[in-house]
């Protein structure tokens, strides 16, 4: 079955084909079977994939499949390989599997959408993008996975791009991971120039891996660096975490396939992946440590002041994303790697389930206009609340598992400070989550429908029964299947003509419906892995038992070695540290509770520390003042300098200049014959004489 | 040498000369123009003459045929040009025809 790797990037590239040229033209059926179809298949051949790697000896489970000869010359050979290896395979099930659930949840959410085919073509170019990132045996092919995966995060940020801010999200995206791939190709370039060769390498034929042992320590120190700016970059960490609020412009099931589950954990993977070289210089991963510690608290406390529901998702993930890089930081790197496939499964749940709610509520995205929807919503709210009490770490879900095993490990490296910041996070995340689970489904109903210019296309409330505001909304032309062929609440006029509160009260005069079960049943098969998966992949003892490493731990050995992780020397046992980081999130949701009793949550006014934590402590800011604001004073600089006066000034000179030297010289062409005659007449006598006085 | 010294001819030639480019500088008329170059060629001839005769050479005798001969030729595409210009505006005035002022 190893052999077929290559059918599993292929066919999301059939699917890209065929929704691209035909989708179209054959309607909605057929791009929604031929998308979903092709991810799972994917799915199914990876499961075969992981079924015959099972089948051979840990020791033998790196296996490179080369496809074809991409580029050959005499000094560099880079093939379109894949190489199938515990890592990649894990990589491959989460995107295929996780994603195949989005995409049947998008084919739902996305229905009334103008630009359907279109979504499931970037959807699914996606998907091929990213299995060629985790499949590659290259650093060369990785990159362009990686750059595929950018574009389409591009292209689905800004998928509403008649709308300003959307359009504009998308470019920052862009920029932003610029920076970082830059950063990422120059560290490729540096492993190039030291190491002659990009392939990753395996005993029999040395790769980088097996060479970068004889590379200058400082070389692979800038090595190192360089591919973590790389990550920086996709995987939304400081400095480079801007973009990542922003994505949040793009539809909903994007932002949980793209910026939750997949594309933002590729800098983990990617440092995983490159684990050869960062075990080289543990100074440097000290600093991914650094970098994954502080982004994890500095986004846990912006996120507990937002109040866009999507947008305290997008700092969550940014923290839990620090997370996962604390994990590799300290060496950890299968603990990284736990959290980064439950963070797939509870991270997507929480998306999906966001979006179930915005979709019944007409885009509807600010938290304070929620409230009580849980009666209303049962499936989704039941399953938000597993993903909540996942991400809380609360046993025995996912997030529990995988989240204290990075803790125990940045608690064994013997790092105190970034064991502190960790617990605190942990603790912060879950005040924050609850605030988010209680003050959407639970609490006073304080529901105030979005209009379409908020949640843009989003806004298909389709399933809203706003009977009482007939004599507001106007009929649709179309009436869906599972639209009751009532009217919708997110016409031009209802967000106008009804600018107060649509309380739902007694007199039952708004029904806020349960999304169709296109839309729960992807809610319910996450939950379900948000409980299970940590579960399975821990194993029953794993990681509480000193020196025994986890079920994945086991899995992973092969491809990225046996770091020393839970190697827990004095100091706390392992029972003391999974209580601790229990209770931080005990009292995270224990705080929040007493929050919500008192209706602290539901106050207009904002204190001083929330207006600071809301501007980002003026990082945002800052970078806005220097980079765009001095940016765009360089560029008015340059222009009225360089552009006005140096190059229009040598282009506008020299033209000046021919046109009065041939002013002057034009006079003498008059036309008459006799001057012509007497000018020969002239330069004759001239020669004449020269000759005659030369001579004479 | 007997009879007219060299010296002679050559001030005959360059007064001819002279006339000749006195007359194409100041006048107006095509046809005289043309005299007055043809004037030009035949001082040119008469030196060689001159020269020729002087030398015991026959090169300069062989060249004035070849100016005799040149000069048809230009008298017969200069009087078409100044036909053709004649038909077109009905003057022959040189001063008239000045299209390619600058």
């Amino acid at each position: 079955m190893i052999d077929y790797i290559w059918l599993v990037p292929l066919l999301p590239a059939i699917g890209v084909l065929l929704n691209g040229f035909l989708g179209p033209r054959l309607g909605r059926g057929f791009v929604s079977w031929v998308a979903c179809g092709v991810v799972l298949g994917a799915f199914v051949v990876s499961l075969g994939v992981w079924q015959s790697l099972l089948a051979l000896p840990p020791d033998s489970r790196i296996v490179d499949h080369t496809v074809y000869d991409w580029i050959t010359t005499d000094t560099v050979r880079v093939p379109i390989a894949f190489r199938v290896d515990p890592l990649s395979v894990t990589m491959i099930l989460v995107v295929t599997g996780v994603g195949f659930l989005i995409h049947l949840y998008s084919t739902n959410y996305m229905w009334d959408d103008a630009r359907f085919a279109r979504y499931f073509t970037y959807l699914n170019l996606f998907t091929f993008a990213m299995l060629l990132l985790v499949l590659a045996n290259n650093y060369l092919l990785m990159f362009v996975g990686w750059e595929g995966v950018g574009l389409c995060s591009y292209l689905l940020i800004g998928f509403y791009f008649d709308r300003w801010s959307a359009a504009n999200a998308g470019k920052k995206a862009f920029i932003v991971n610029r920076v970082g791939d830059f950063g990422f190709l120059l560290g490729l370039f540096l492993i190039f120039w030291y190491t002659e060769t990009l392939t990753f390498g395996t005993a029999r034929e040395p790769g980088v891996f097996q060479r970068i042992g004889s590379v200058d320590h400082g070389i692979v120190m800038a090595i190192a660096l360089l591919l973590l700016l790389g990550a920086t970059g996709k995987s939304a960490q400081l400095p480079l975490y801007l973009w990542l609020p922003d994505a949040m412009e793009g539809p909903t099931p994007v932002s949980a396939l793209i910026h939750a589950a997949t594309m933002v954990t590729a800098g983990v993977y990617m440092i995983a992946r490159s684990h050869a070289i960062y075990d080289l210089t543990p100074e440097v991963r000290n600093v991914v440590a650094a970098v994954g510690a502080v982004t994890a608290i500095f986004a846990a406390l912006v996120a507990v002041v937002q109040n866009d529901i999507k947008r305290v998702l997008a700092y969550s993930t940014v923290s839990q994303l620090g997370y996962m890089f604390l994990g590799v930081g300290v060496g950890a790197y299968a603990a990284g790697i736990f959290h980064l496939v439950t963070h797939a499964f509870f991270k997507a749940l929480l998306f999906l389930g966001a979006g179930s709610v915005m979709h019944s509520l007409a885009g509807q995205l600010d938290m304070r206009k929620m409230g009580g929807l849980a009666k209303y919503m049962p499936i989704t709210a039941g399953t938000f609340a597993v993903g909540w009490l996942a991400i809380c770490g609360i046993p025995p879900l996912a997030g529990f598992y995988s989240k204290d095993a990075i803790l125990a490990s940045t608690y064994a490296n013997g790092n105190m400070l970034l064991y502190g910041i960790g617990l605190f996070t942990a603790g912060l995340t879950a005040f924050y989550m609850s605030r988010l689970f209680l003050t959407t489904f639970y609490g006073p109903e304080r529901i105030e429908l979005g209009d379409e210019h908020h949640g843009g296309h989003d806004a298909q409330a389709h399933d809203v029964d706003t009977s009482v505001t007939d004599a507001h909304a106007h009929e649709h032309g179309h009436a869906h299947d599972h639209g009751h062929g009532h009217d919708h609440a997110h016409d031009h006029g209802h967000g106008h003509a009804h600018p107060g509160h649509t309380h739902v009260h007694d007199d039952g005069s708004v029904h806020v419906h349960e999304s169709s079960p296109v839309m729960t049943l992807p809610l319910v098969v996450l939950a379900i892995g948000s409980i299970v998966v940590g579960f399975i992949l821990n194993g029953i003892s794993g990681g509480f038992m000193p020196h025994e490493p986890t079920l994945l731990q086991s899995w992973l050995a092969p491809a990225i070695g046996e770091a020393a992780e839970h190697a827990a020397q004095g100091g706390m046992g392992e029972g003391m540290l999974i209580g601790l980081s229990v209770l931080a999130g005990v009292i995270g949701i224990a705080v929040a509770f007493f929050f919500h009793t008192q209706g602290w949550f539901y106050g207009a006014q904002r204190t001083p520390v929330g207006e600071v934590l809301d501007a980002r402590f003026g990082y945002d800011g800052l970078l806005y003042a220097i980079f765009v604001r001095g940016g765009s004073a360089l560029a008015q600089a340059l222009w009225a300098f360089v552009d006005v006066v140096l190059i229009d000034g040598v282009v506008n000179g020299v033209g000046y200049l021919i046109a009065q030297i041939s002013g002057a010289l034009r006079l003498l062409q008059t036309g008459y014959v006799r001057s012509y005659a007497l000018m020969m007449l002239l330069g004759a006598v001239l020669v004449i004489g020269w000759y005659l006085t030369r001579l004479g | 040498m007997i009879g007219v010294p060299l010296e002679y001819y050559l001030i005959l030639s360059g007064i001819l000369f002279t006339v000749g480019v006195v007359g194409v500088m100041i006048r107006k008329n095509p046809i005289v123009i043309f005299m007055c170059i043809e004037l030009m060629l035949n001082a040119v001839n008469l030196t060689f003459i001159a020269f020729s005769h002087r030398w015991a050479s026959f090169d300069g005798q062989i060249l004035a045929f070849f100016v005799m001969t040149v000069a048809a030729a230009e008298v017969a595409v200069g009087l078409g040009i100044i036909v053709a210009i004649f038909r077109q505006r009905h003057s022959i005035d040189v001063d008239e025809v000045h299209l390619l002022k600058g």
